[in-house]
């Protein structure tokens, strides 16, 4: 007589699997690595490269010698954390930073906390915060933006983010019009395309904005926390701008410069570490976007959307108790 | 194009892999021994009346239910009783069952058995009721709650409509599917009885859209009959749920820990409908139903007519046999059927469809740490969070189980399904309703 399995419904599964949403994450970070590329040539791989083989190497080491468990560098979780890292920093931070950045990332960010779904902080912001605070020199020289093929400038130049121009400019009493005739302020189409200084995947909104679109397609990310965080910064910059349009720049500058858009399409939308319900996400995005857009005008940081992202990070557990999803039958009481 | 109705929150599609689509009900030769476990409905079990050595003719009463919901039995076979005594049934428990030998195909002198179609519906209300009780009507659906409590509607409360699940759900199922093809007029003679016994004037059939010939078969036979509609639905699991079903229908919201009268709907299944009609225009007890026989390395893909008490095994035998690299043979569908221990069990009342499943099928895969991406909430028709809920019950948390309504899951395992950690949350799930069930009956 034959023997059967038995076991509970459902006896069929779906074809979802935790690779292959990491790596539809990869696919959509493709146009702006190239996009980095493009910009900063070879030293753009340097820093991807090493970023994403020390998490891997990072990963692999604290799963075989100190938790000496199963080894699953391959579930594509710390190439998503490499790449990630590597888009937020300057692409001409020395090697060794990097090192040090994928350790807190992968060390302490999220092996400490017991690896992959269980740390409550997004890892690659943490490593990148990290490495703010301690080469803060480093991490805040950009090097300029060189298309490629493009005639050459003397290499080890470096300039400011169009958002650390205004921040200076407006502490030095100047007004938007006297900000915006600097003739390093890069101009709307540069801003768009990413042709200025930046973090490495910061630089092309419209890169961005492109894997954003695939990856909600996707079914990977949901549109709702890019969607509150884009749309909050916007109308608070607005009404502010609205006030005293010579002190506070117009609202879609701060969309599109900085790392707004990588912050909301990517690192918000880590599923660790945000929300789980969809009144949770736009509860969660309104709350980045206002932490966001008050360090960028009223803060001592020019850029503030990692700081943003980690704080809410911390909300997300509360967020959850609190927010639910629409039950069925629990009908409002009239 | 028009949008089709379905139901708002959740819901996942899985291959669809209706084999046996195409395939007319056959009739399946008699078995040799039948073997009918006396708890076949939903309640209470029936009492047997018959001991050993009694003859027994087609369609005579053999187990009465006694309680208020349950349910009579009646012989599906003619033949000789050998033993009233344990056997493994469906679930794999060993039940009490009658074992009849069969010895040829008697029936009872009052059924009738004539082909042609008795159209005219003469019996009052009672005695529908009555008639559906005495032939012992279950719902066909899977659920196998008595027809005729069903029908009888609390004091207080009144049925404006009359919902009939043709939905079909679960892939690979199509005895619903044939069945509404096959026995359309029955079908709808049988929705007509249904609807005089609730005294409502509204009816409404509803379709899945991949089963386009049923909806237009059904279409053109209600054409005469406007207060019965037939909807085509978008193809989405699990449509067929009573709660869901009500809300692509009419999007009503059957409130948490009601029934479906409490918004002034019935729903019945179209094979209960069908069973309906042969009790009261036929009195023809519920002896035999259509159970779909498929699978993919299945090689004859069939929807048979076979009498309650059938083994398995002859079933899977008609479909020309059980596969080489069977893994696993399902008593219903892939999304809420239930795995057999044994191909010998017998067909019951709720049995709509054997599934026989590769051995590579068969296996779940390794399970990772959840992601926390949430898609079990997304995809859960009641707007419940499953990775919470599988955390209770792992930490035995009952009360916060319940507070985040536990209780509401009716098991469809959309959100296992769609699991990327293929975490077993639908086992945890259950566990936390088994506990959370418990610790509601310790306070009454």
């Amino acid at each position: 007589m034959s023997t059967f399995t038995i076991s509970g419904s459902p006896h069929i599964h779906g074809d979802e699997n935790v690779k292959k949403i990491m790596y539809t994450v990869v696919y959509a970070m493709v146009p702006a690595m190239l996009v980095s590329v493009y910009f900063f040539g070879m030293d753009a791989l340097r820093v991807m490269l090493t970023s994403v083989l020390a998490c891997l190497v990072f990963e692999w080491a604290i799963q075989k010698y100190i938790i000496k468990g199963p080894i699953t560098i391959n579930d594509g979780s710390a190439v998503v954390a490499g790449i990630l890292l590597a888009f937020n920093i300057p692409a001409n931070i020395p090697t060794w930073m990097i090192l040090a950045g994928a350790l807190i990332t992968i060390g302490v960010a999220k092996m400490s906390f017991g690896g992959l779904g269980r740390n409550p902080f997004n890892p690659a912001l943490v490593g990148r915060v990290f490495m703010l605070i301690s080469f803060p020199v480093q991490m805040t020289s950009w090097p300029i933006a060189k298309p490629l093929f493009a005639p050459a400038l003397t290499d080890a130049l470096t300039g400011p983010t169009a958002l650390g121009l205004l921040k200076e400019g407006v502490g030095a009493g100047k007004t938007i019009d006297q900000i915006m005739v600097d003739p390093q302020m890069p101009d709307y189409i540069d801003r768009l395309t990413g042709h200025m200084g930046g973090s490495m995947g910061e630089m092309s909104a419209i890169a961005l904005i492109l894997g954003g679109i695939f990856m909600v397609w996707r079914k990977v990310i949901n549109w709702q926390v890019p969607v509150s965080i884009i749309l909050t910064v916007f109308v608070v910059a607005g009404i502010a701008h609205l006030v005293d349009p010579q002190h506070y720049i117009d609202p879609v500058f701060h969309l599109f410069t900085g790392g707004l858009m990588l912050g909301a399409i990517y690192m918000a939308t880590d599923m660790v570490s945000s929300p789980m319900n969809m009144t949770g996400k736009i509860v969660f995005g309104i709350g980045i976007g206002l932490i966001t857009i008050i360090i960028r005008l009223w803060g001592a940081y020019p850029e503030g959307i990692s700081f943003a992202i980690l704080i809410m990070n911390a909300f997300t557990p509360h967020i959850n108790n609190t927010f639910k999803p629409k039950r069925f039958g629990i009908v409002s009481k009239k | 194009m028009k949008s089709l109705k379905t139901f708002a929150l959740g819901g996942v599609h899985p291959d669809e892999n209706k084999f046996s689509e195409h395939a007319a009900i056959e009739v399946l030769p008699l078995p040799k021994l039948a073997i009918v476990p006396l708890g076949q409905n939903l309640g209470a079990s029936s009492k047997p009346i018959v001991k050993k050595g009694d003859e027994v003719k087609v369609g005579q009463l053999i187990a009465v239910g006694e309680a208020f919901i349950s349910a009579n039995l009646h012989a599906p076979v003619s033949g000789k009783v050998t033993k009233v005594d344990d056997a493994v049934d469906s679930s794999g428990y060993k039940r009490p069952a009658v074992f009849i030998d069969v010895v040829d195909d008697t029936w009872d002198d009052n059924i009738d058995r004539s082909p042609e179609i008795n159209r005219n519906i003469i019996m009052t209300r009672p005695e529908i009721i009555q008639r559906i009780k005495d032939c012992g009507i279950v719902g066909l659906g899977g659920a196998t709650f008595p027809t005729h409590v069903k029908l009888m509607i609390p004091d207080g409360k009144k049925a404006s409509h009359l919902i009939i699940n043709g939905v079909e759900c679960e892939p690979y199922l199509t005895s619903d599917h044939r069945l509404m093809l096959e026995k359309g007029e029955e079908i709808l003679i049988g929705i007509k009885i249904l609807m005089k016994a609730l005294d409502v004037d509204k009816a409404i059939i509803g379709i899945e859209n991949n089963k386009a010939d049923a909806i237009r078969h059904l279409q053109e036979l209600a054409a005469d009959h406007p207060n019965i509609q037939v909807y085509a639905l978008k193809v989405k699991y699990p449509q067929g749920g009573e709660k869901q079903l009500i809300k692509a229908a009419v999007n009503r919201e059957v409130p948490s820990g009601k029934l479906p009268i409490e918004v002034g709907c019935v729903v019945s299944n179209v094979g209960t409908a069908f069973a309906v009609y042969e009790a009261v225009q036929k009195n023809k007890p519920l002896i035999e139903r259509v159970v779909t026989v498929t699978g993919k390395s299945v090689r004859k893909p069939s929807n048979f007519m076979v009498r309650i008490g059938t083994p398995i095994s002859e079933l899977i035998e008609a479909a020309q046999g059980l596969p080489e690299d069977t893994g696993k043979v399902i008593n219903g569908g892939p999304m809420m059927g239930k795995a057999l221990t044994s191909i010998e069990a017998p067909v019951t009342k709720g049995s709509s469809g054997i599934l026989i499943m590769k051995q590579e099928e068969s296996k779940r895969q390794s399970t990772k740490s959840c992601i926390r991406c949430s898609k079990c909430t997304e995809v859960c028709p009641m707007g419940l969070e499953p990775y919470l809920l599988a955390k209770t019950a792992k930490l035995n948390l009952l009360e916060r189980a319940e507070k985040e309504k536990v209780m509401d899951c009716m098991e469809c395992g959309s959100c296992q399904y769609t699991c990327p950690s293929q975490l077993p949350l639908l086992d945890y799930l259950r566990l936390g309703k088994q506990r959370v069930g418990q610790l509601i009956r310790t306070r009454k």
